[in-house]
C-alpha cells in the first residue's frame, strides 16, 4: 500500500507506525510456531535456549528429542539395524500413533467427501427444497462445542443399538466405542462440514450450462458428471478432503471420548504428554506437524489458485 | 445431470395454436403439468443427493446429541432402583409426613438395592439434590446386610438419624419420578426447599452461573483483541498487491492449517516462568530473576493462546470483504476535504462492517466452546463452562448435569448460529 | 457400494489383527508407570506372549466407573485407590477375585497371609503401598531457612514462592488440618465434622491465590522443576525418581505423609478377561513386587517382596530410606481411611469444586 502524494508528515508518521503495528501482529501470530523449531533441537530438557544455543555451539543442538521419539515404548531400544527398525515399526508408540492418525484420517476424509461431495452438488442446486434449513444442520458438526458432539457421540456410540431398539428394529450391533469405525465415523462426521463449505464455493462459480451441453451432446448424467463437472470441481473436492483430513488428524476431544487404546492417535498420545511432562520430545512432534501443516498449506495454496485459473477468477 | 429445459416432456412446442388454447408440451400434455411434473422431479434430485448426508449427520450426530440431551430432564436413578417407595410417593400428596407405609417401603427398597449393589447409584441420585445423602445411602446399606425388623422407622434411625430428615424426603419425593428440571435448576445455581419452592443455592456453592459470565465474558474479550489484532492486518492484506498480499497471507493461514495441540504447546511453552518470555524480559532487565511473570495456568495464559488461535477467523472474512471495498470513496471523501481520520470512520469502517460481523460471530461462537486449550493452559482460573461439562462427563459422572449444562450451552450457540445464518448467510463461510 | 465393501473388509483385518493376546491397562502414567512397565510388563509379555498396553489416567477410577457405566469398557485392569476398589466393588462394578488362586510366597506361605493388612479385597488385590508427601527446590530457600513441616507449606511469607496442589479433596484438606494443628490419627474424626470441613477449606484459603493445582502425577514434579513452583505435594515414588535418577536438587518433608495403597482390579465385561487375570497373577507376585522397588520408592504390598528389597536400579542407593513405610516417614503420618473416603468422596469433591470455581 504505498502512500498517497498528498499525505500530510503527521499521515506519514502514522503510516509507518501502523506498518510496524502491522508487523508486530504477523510476529505475534507465526512466532510462536516457528520458536518450537530450534527449541526442538535442544541438547538440554528445557525449553529456553539455552547460551550453548545462543552462540549457536554444535553441542547445544542434538537430535536426542526425535531419537527418543522413537524408542518410547520399543521393546529392544538397544538393538541395531534390521531389528532396531522392525521393532520401532512394530512397537514404537509415535509409530502406532501415526499409523492410527494416517488410517483414521484416510477412511474418515473418504466418507466426507464421497458424501459431502454428492450434497454440495444438490445444495448448488437452484430446485433444492429447503436450502438454508439442510445447510444450517450439515455445517453444525463445524458450529456445535466439540465437548457436546463428543458427550453426545460417547452415549450413541457405546450402545448404538438402543437407538434402533426404539424405532422398532433389533439389530445385532455391538458397540462403535472403541472401535476404528466408530472414530471414523466421528471423524467424518466432523470432517463434512469443510467439504461442504469448500465444494459449494467451487460450484458458485460453475456454469451449469457446460452440464446442459453436455447433455444435449447425448452424455449420460455419469458421464456428465464425471467428464465435465467433475475435472472442474476437483480442485475444491481436494481442498475440501484436505480439511477434512486436517481435521481428522488434528482431533482430540472425540477421540478422548469414543476411542479405546487400540485407536491411539498423535493427538491423544500429544494431549497425554502435554498434560504430564511437556518434554522437549513433544516439541519434536509439534515441529514434525508443522512441516506436516506447510506442506498441506502448499498444497490447498497451488490447488486454489488452479481452481480460479481454470474457472477464469483469476483478479488482477 | 438433466435440467428443466432439456427435459423431453418438458420440451415446449411452441404451437401457434388459436388464442384460448392452453399451451401443451409436443406429446400433447397440458404446458403447466409437465413443467411442474419435471420441477418436483428436479427438486427430487436435487434433495437425493443431499439425503445420504443428511440421513448420516442425523444418526451419527443430531440424534446423538438429542439423546444425551434427554438426560437433562430424565433421571431413574432412583425410581428404578427403588420402585416400592416411588409407589408410596405416587400415592400421597406432596407434605405428607412419612407413616409406617412408607418406612416399611423405603426398608424393603433399601435392603434390596443393597443386595443388588445398586444402592450407590440411589444414593449417587439423591446427592445431586442433597449433599451428603449418598455416604447416608451406602453406610446404611452396609449396615443393612442383615435385614430389618419391623417397626422399620426406629430399625432405620438406629442405623442413622439422617433418615428422619424432612428434607431428605422432599428430595426423595422429586426423585421418585424419572423426569425432573431440577439439573437445570442446578444449572443456575437454584435448588428447591423442603416444600419445592424454588431459592438459590448456598453462596459457598454457586458456580455455574458465574462460570457462564466468564464464558461468555472472556470469548467476548478475546473477540474484541482478535479484532483489534486482525483488522490492521486484514486492511493490510486487502490494500498490498496481489503478489505481497498472497506472500503475507502465508503468516495468517499457517497457524490456521497447524494443529490446535501444537500452537498450544507453543504457548506453554513461550509463556511458563522459564520459559522463553520471560527469559527474554529478564534478559532486557524489564523483570528481575525473581520477578518472572506468572503468565501461563491461569486466565491470562487463556485468553492470550485463545486469540492467537482464533486470529486467522476473524481475519479470513475481514479480509475477503475489505478486497471488495473500492478505494475511490476514500479518495473522494478525501477530495472533498475530509481528514483521513473522518474518511476511515466515516467512509471505509462502514463497509468493512459485514467481514466483522462474520468474523466477530464466528469467533464468538467458537470461543464459547472452546475446551482444549482452557483444559490445558488455564489453570482454575481460566477454566471455561465447556471444561465443567467434561469435569461432570468425566470425574464426578454426574451426567444429567453435564447434560443440564450441554443443552444451556448448546442453546446460546444455537441462537448466536441463527444469527449468524440471518445477517450473514452460511454459504458466505469462507475458509482461506 | 464398493467403497463399503473396502471399508468395511479393511475395518474387519484391523479388528483381527487387534485381536492377537493383549491386555490393556490403566494405570497412573509417568515414573509410576515406567516401573510397571519394567517390573511387570517386560516380564509378563516375554513369559505369556501376550501385549500390554498402558494407558495412563489422572485416576484410573474415574475412566473405569465412565466405562462401566455407559456399558462401554474398554481395558482390563485398572490401578485404583483403595478407597475407590472399595466402592467400585460395592457398586458392582468389578468381579470378585479368588485370593486362594494368587501365587504363594516362595517359602510356600499362601498369598493371604502373605499380603499385608488391608492389601486384598473381595474384588482388588493390592501392589504398592505409597505415601503423598511435601517436597520443595532446595535452591530457592537460603541454607538454615528450608521449610521443614506441614505448617511451612501454608506459610508463604516465610517460605515464599507459589504452591503445588492436587485437584482433589482427599489429598488437600487432610494437609490443611494437619498444617492446622490437628494430629495426624485425628484427622477423621474432625473431617467428618462441618466445622472440620470448614476449617480445612479456611487454612487452604489462606493459600489458595498461591496455588498452582495439578492433576496427573507426573505434574508436580515438572512443576518443580520448571520453577513454576516452589513447594509441592508430590506422590514420594515420583519425586524420588526426580531427586536420584534425574540429581534434581529436591528434598523431602515427611511430616504430614499422606499413606495409602494401589489395588489392582478387573471390571465385570473386561474385554480380555482370561489376559487381565493371567496378568494380575503375575503382577502381584513376589518377585515382581520386590522387582518394582529396584525403578521406584514404593513399598511392596508382601511381606515376602520386603525382605528382596535392597537397591534401586543405579547399584547404590539404598531403598529403605526413601519408603513411605520408614521409621522417620511414619512420624505424623495419616493413614488412608477407605471407608470414610467411600462414603464422603461424592460431597466433598462437590464442595471443593465449588470452593475452587469461585473466586
Amino acid at each position: 500500500m504505498a502512500l498517497p502524494s498528498y499525505a500530510s508528515p503527521l499521515e506519514r508518521a502514522w503510516h509507518y507506525l501502523y506498518l510496524v503495528i502491522c508487523g508486530l501482529i504477523f510476529f505475534f501470530l507465526i512466532a510462536p510456531i516457528v520458536v518450537i523449531i530450534p527449541l526442538s533441537f535442544n541438547a538440554e530438557p528445557f525449553f529456553t535456549f539455552t547460551p550453548a544455543m545462543r552462540s549457536l555451539d554444535p553441542d547445544g543442538f542434538s537430535l536426542r528429542w526425535y531419537q527418543s521419539l522413537l524408542t518410547f515404548g520399543m521393546q529392544n531400544p538397544d538393538s541395531e539395524g534390521w531389528a532396531f527398525w522392525s521393532d520401532a515399526w512394530a512397537n514404537a508408540h509415535w509409530i502406532k500413533a501415526a499409523k492410527n492418525s494416517v488410517i483414521i484420517g484416510f477412511f474418515a476424509t473418504l466418507v466426507a467427501t464421497v458424501l459431502g461431495t454428492l450434497a454440495a452438488l444438490g445444495l448448488s442446486r437452484p430446485e433444492m427444497p429447503y436450502r438454508r434449513a439442510i445447510m444450517a444442520i450439515l455445517i453444525s458438526p463445524m458450529i456445535v462445542p466439540l465437548i457436546i458432539t463428543a458427550t453426545g457421540m460417547f452415549f450413541f456410540y457405546s450402545n448404538p443399538c438402543e437407538l434402533l431398539n426404539l424405532i422398532g428394529l433389533q439389530p445385532q450391533c455391538g458397540r462403535l466405542a472403541g472401535t476404528y469405525l466408530g472414530v471414523i465415523l466421528a471423524h467424518a462426521t466432523l470432517g463434512i462440514p469443510f467439504v461442504i463449505i469448500t465444494v459449494t464455493a467451487t460450484l458458485v462459480g460453475f456454469d451449469q450450462s457446460l452440464n446442459r451441453a453436455a447433455a444435449s451432446l447425448g452424455a449420460s448424467p455419469r458421464v456428465t458428471f464425471f467428464r465435465v463437472t467433475m475435472p472442474l470441481i476437483l480442485p475444491g473436492v481436494i481442498a475440501g478432503a484436505l480439511f477434512a483430513f486436517v481435521t481428522s488428524f488434528d482431533e482430540v476431544v472425540a477421540v478422548l471420548f469414543i476411542a479405546a487404546p487400540e485407536q491411539q492417535t498423535i493427538p491423544r498420545q500429544m494431549w497425554n504428554g502435554i498434560r504430564e511432562q511437556i518434554s522437549p520430545a513433544i516439541l519434536a512432534v509439534a515441529t514434525l506437524l508443522v512441516i506436516f501443516s506447510i506442506a498441506l498449506l502448499t498444497t490447498v495454496e497451488l490447488l486454489r489458485r488452479r481452481s480460479e485459473r481454470i474457472r477464469g477468477l483469476t483478479p488482477q | 445431470m438433466a435440467n428443466v429445459a432439456l427435459d423431453p416432456h418438458a420440451a415446449i412446442a411452441t404451437t401457434a395454436s388459436g388464442v384460448g388454447a392452453a399451451l401443451t408440451t409436443a406429446d400433447g400434455k397440458p404446458l403447466a403439468r409437465a413443467l411442474a411434473r419435471s420441477q418436483r422431479r428436479a427438486r427430487r434430485r436435487a434433495f437425493f443427493l443431499v439425503l445420504p448426508l443428511l440421513a448420516f449427520i442425523l444418526i451419527t450426530f443430531v440424534i446423538p446429541i438429542g439423546q444425551m440431551l434427554q438426560r437433562s430432564f430424565y433421571n431413574d436413578g432412583f425410581s428404578r432402583n427403588m420402585p416400592e417407595v416411588s409407589a408410596w410417593f405416587a400415592s400421597t400428596e406432596r407434605g405428607t409426613d412419612p407413616d409406617e407405609a412408607a418406612w416399611a417401603a423405603l426398608a424393603a427398597d433399601l435392603t434390596a438395592a443393597a443386595e443388588a449393589r445398586t444402592i450407590g447409584m440411589v444414593g449417587t441420585r439423591i446427592n445431586y439434590d442433597l449433599s451428603g445423602a449418598r455416604s447416608l445411602f451406602t453406610s446404611t446399606g452396609r449396615s443393612l446386610r442383615g435385614g430389618l425388623e419391623p417397626p422399620y422407622r426406629e430399625a432405620l434411625l438406629e442405623i442413622n438419624e439422617g433418615w428422619d430428615n424432612p428434607m431428605l424426603w422432599s428430595v426423595m419425593r422429586e426423585a421418585s419420578r424419572p423426569y425432573t428440571a431440577n439439573f437445570y435448576l442446578a444449572a443456575v445455581d437454584r435448588t428447591r426447599d423442603e416444600d419445592g419452592r424454588i431459592q438459590q443455592v448456598d453462596e459457598r456453592q454457586q458456580v455455574y452461573v458465574m462460570l457462564f459470565m466468564r464464558t461468555f465474558w472472556l470469548s467476548l474479550l478475546i473477540t474484541g483483541l482478535t479484532f483489534l489484532l486482525g483488522f490492521p492486518i486484514a486492511h493490510l492484506l486487502a490494500t498490498l498487491p496481489m503478489r505481497k498480499s498472497n506472500l503475507l497471507m502465508i503468516l495468517v493461514l499457517l497457524p490456521f492449517w497447524t494443529s490446535l495441540l501444537v500452537r498450544t504447546t507453543s504457548w506453554m511453552v513461550l509463556l511458563q516462568q522459564q520459559g522463553v518470555v520471560n527469559d527474554v524480559l529478564v534478559w532486557l532487565g524489564v523483570i528481575g530473576n525473581d520477578q518472572r511473570l506468572q503468565m501461563i495456568y491461569n486466565q491470562t495464559g487463556t485468553i492470550i493462546a485463545m486469540t492467537h488461535i482464533l486470529l486467522p477467523f476473524m481475519v479470513l472474512p475481514l479480509y475477503s470483504v475489505m478486497r471488495t471495498i473500492n478505494p475511490s470513496y476514500v479518495r473522494a471523501a478525501r477530495s472533498l476535504g475530509a481528514t483521513s481520520w473522518t474518511a476511515f470512520r466515516r467512509i471505509y469502517f462502514p463497509q468493512t462492517l459485514p467481514g466483522l460481523g462474520a468474523g466477530a460471530l464466528l469467533v464468538f461462537i467458537l470461543a464459547v466452546g472452546y475446551y482444549i486449550t482452557p483444559a490445558l493452559v488455564g489453570g482454575s482460573s481460566g477454566q471455561l463452562i465447556s471444561n465443567m461439562i467434561a469435569m461432570h462427563m468425566t470425574s464426578t459422572l454426574n451426567w444429567s448435569m453435564a447434560a443440564a449444562l450441554a443443552a444451556l450451552l448448546l442453546a446460546s450457540v444455537l441462537v448466536l448460529y441463527w444469527l449468524y445464518d440471518r445477517l450473514v448467510g452460511i454459504d458466505n463461510l469462507k475458509l482461506g | 457400494m464398493k467403497t463399503t465393501l473396502i471399508l468395511s473388509t479393511a475395518l474387519t483385518g484391523m479388528a483381527f489383527a487387534a485381536s492377537a493376546q493383549e491386555v490393556n491397562v490403566v494405570s497412573w502414567g509417568g515414573a509410576y508407570e515406567m516401573s510397571q512397565v519394567e517390573a511387570y510388563n517386560k516380564p509378563f509379555t516375554a513369559e505369556t506372549g501376550i501385549r500390554v498396553n498402558m494407558i495412563a489416567a489422572d485416576n484410573p477410577a474415574t475412566p473405569l466407573k465412565a466405562q462401566v457405566e455407559a456399558g462401554n469398557v474398554t481395558a482390563d485392569v485398572f490401578d485404583v485407590e483403595v478407597s475407590d476398589a472399595i466402592r467400585l466393588c460395592d457398586e458392582g462394578a468389578l468381579v470378585e477375585i479368588d485370593h486362594a488362586s494368587l501365587p504363594a510366597a516362595p517359602d510356600g506361605t499362601p498369598a493371604v497371609d502373605d499380603f499385608v493388612e488391608g492389601a486384598l479385597l473381595d474384588c482388588a488385590v493390592a501392589n504398592i503401598v505409597w505415601g503423598t508427601v511435601i517436597s520443595f527446590d532446595t535452591t530457592k530457600f537460603p541454607e538454615g531457612a528450608q521449610p521443614q513441616t506441614a505448617a511451612d507449606f501454608f506459610d508463604t511469607e516465610a517460605f515464599p514462592g507459589k504452591r503445588g496442589l492436587p485437584r482433589n479433596p482427599k489429598r488437600t484438606l487432610y494437609l490443611a488440618l494437619i498444617a492446622d494443628g490437628v494430629p495426624a490419627a485425628e484427622i477423621y474424626d474432625v473431617l467428618g465434622t462441618d466445622e472440620g470441613v470448614e476449617r480445612a477449606f479456611a487454612k487452604l484459603d489462606t493459600i489458595k491465590s498461591d496455588v498452582v493445582w495439578w492433576e496427573a502425577g507426573a505434574q508436580p514434579v515438572q512443576l518443580l522443576a520448571d520453577g513454576e513452583v516452589t513447594m509441592t505435594t508430590v506422590y514420594n515414588g515420583r519425586i524420588f525418581d526426580a531427586m536420584v535418577a534425574e540429581n534434581k536438587p529436591f528434598e523431602v518433608i515427611w511430616d504430614g505423609q499422606y499413606m495409602d495403597m494401589d489395588m489392582f482390579v478387573i471390571p465385570k465385561d473386561a474385554p480380555n478377561m482370561d489376559a487381565a487375570l493371567q496378568y494380575l497373577k503375575f503382577a502381584t507376585d513376589t518377585q515382581r513386587l520386590a522387582d518394582q522397588a529396584k525403578y521406584i520408592a514404593y513399598g511392596p504390598a508382601r511381606r515376602s517382596s520386603a525382605a528382596l528389597v535392597g537397591l534401586y536400579q543405579d547399584g547404590v542407593t539404598e531403598m529403605a530410606p526413601h519408603m513411605p513405610t520408614s521409621p522417620e516417614a511414619l512420624e505424623n503420618a495419616v493413614m488412608d481411611n477407605p471407608e470414610f473416603w467411600a462414603d464422603h468422596d461424592t460431597e466433598l469433591t462437590e464442595r471443593f469444586n465449588a470452593w475452587l470455581a469461585s473466586s
